[in-house]
């Protein structure tokens, strides 16, 4: 940490503002292999330009440290693009774009706890960068949607042939999306909230 | 996908409006989350820590802590450790994240479903 007195602090611009009613915030993630849009998407449909989070990690390592018998630990930063989307006055969402290298997204605490669901993109030529998150996800019970995002010459996948390579529950929706495109990312949350809604329902119905 | 719950009601963020309220955490006792909003409830002043007084002045409007994170530049560890000062000298308010307890509310999912369709 090296903060300064002398440090100009450059916060929010004006239209960026949140009015004072707002309440509460919730939020949600978006997890998927190395560069398979998760920035794009969270830049598409934010009110605000993408902002950058950072925590320190600290691990146990391997090694045990032969005079003292003291576990090493490693510290790593991890860094995280975020986005905003106001819901309402007294409601906000945020998205957070999680890093690349995945064995971070699930040390950094507090970033799935809380979080409505998440969002697992992934790019059809590349399936195999997304199995470790998905499973990852349903040991802890974070609900998700699979967002297959089109990059040029990526073949068209039906849903099922999807479905079927990422071994996903029947239930789990599958869209197709752009990740470019604010429409489109949004339609992405949408499903993500009408699966939630889904989900809702019959566990009080249970 | 099922079409179920297509049909929610008009009448979702009001409904919101009444699950929200009430859960503003007591000075002190705030769990602070990514996304729990701060806002100021006292001026800087010259003899307190630098970093307290860039959070006073970067709170005049509702921020998320992943955002007083992004703008300070310090990790998210870090500023929480600032903000449970500051909220335990009630210097600023912590406007809890919606508790996990409630999720996944119906309400709140309408109301998250009629702010997206705004987009
Ligand atoms: N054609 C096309 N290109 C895309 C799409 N989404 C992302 N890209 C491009 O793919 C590249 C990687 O996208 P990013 O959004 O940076 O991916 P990321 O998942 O954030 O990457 P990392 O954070 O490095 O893991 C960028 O050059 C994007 O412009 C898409 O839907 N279509
Ligand atoms: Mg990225």
């Amino acid at each position: 940490m090296d903060f300064s007195a002398s440090d100009t602090v450059r916060g929010p611009a004006d239209e960026d503002l949140l009015p004072d009613s707002a309440a509460a915030a919730v939020k949600v993630v978006v997890v998927g292999g190395f560069g398979v849009g998760k920035t794009t998407l969270v830049g598409a449909v934010s009110e605000i330009r993408p902002l950058t989070t950072e925590e320190t990690m600290t691990q146990a390592g391997a090694d045990v440290d032969d005079l003292a018998g003291i576990e090493r630990k490693s510290e790593t930063t991890v860094a995280m693009d975020f986005g905003r989307i106001s819901i309402s006055d007294e409601l906000v969402l945020y998205l957070f774009g999680t890093p690349g290298q995945e064995r971070f997204w699930f040390l950094w605490n507090g970033l799935f706890e809380g979080a409505l669901g998440a969002v697992v993109l992934v790019d059809t030529r590349r399936l195999e960068v997304s199995f470790d998150v998905i499973g990852r996800l349903e040991d802890r019970g974070v609900p998700f949607v699979v967002a297959a995002n089109a990059f040029p010459g990526a073949p068209a996948h039906p849903d099922e042939e999807l479905r079927l390579a990422l071994d996903l529950p029947p239930e789990v929706p599958i869209v197709a999306c752009d990740a470019r495109v604010r429409e489109s990312g949004r339609d992405v949350l949408l499903a993500l909230m009408h699966y939630l809604y889904d989900l809702a329902g019959s566990r009080a119905a249970r | 996908m099922s079409t179920a719950g297509r049909d929610w009601g008009e009448d979702a963020p009001e409904r919101f409006y009444v699950i929200t309220r009430g859960h503003t955490q007591p000075a002190g006792r705030a769990a602070l989350d990514l996304v729990t909003l701060i806002v100021s409830r006292a001026e800087p002043t010259p003899s307190m820590p630098p970093e307290h007084a860039a959070i006073l002045r970067l709170c005049g409007s509702p921020l998320s802590v992943a955002e007083i994170s992004a703008y300070l530049r310090l990790p998210v560890s870090a500023v929480t450790v600032l903000l449970a000062d500051l909220v335990a000298e009630e210097r600023v308010e912590a406007r809890a994240s919606v508790p996990p307890a409630l999720l996944p509310d119906r309400a709140l999912l309408e109301a998250v479903m009629h702010g997206l369709q705004r987009l």
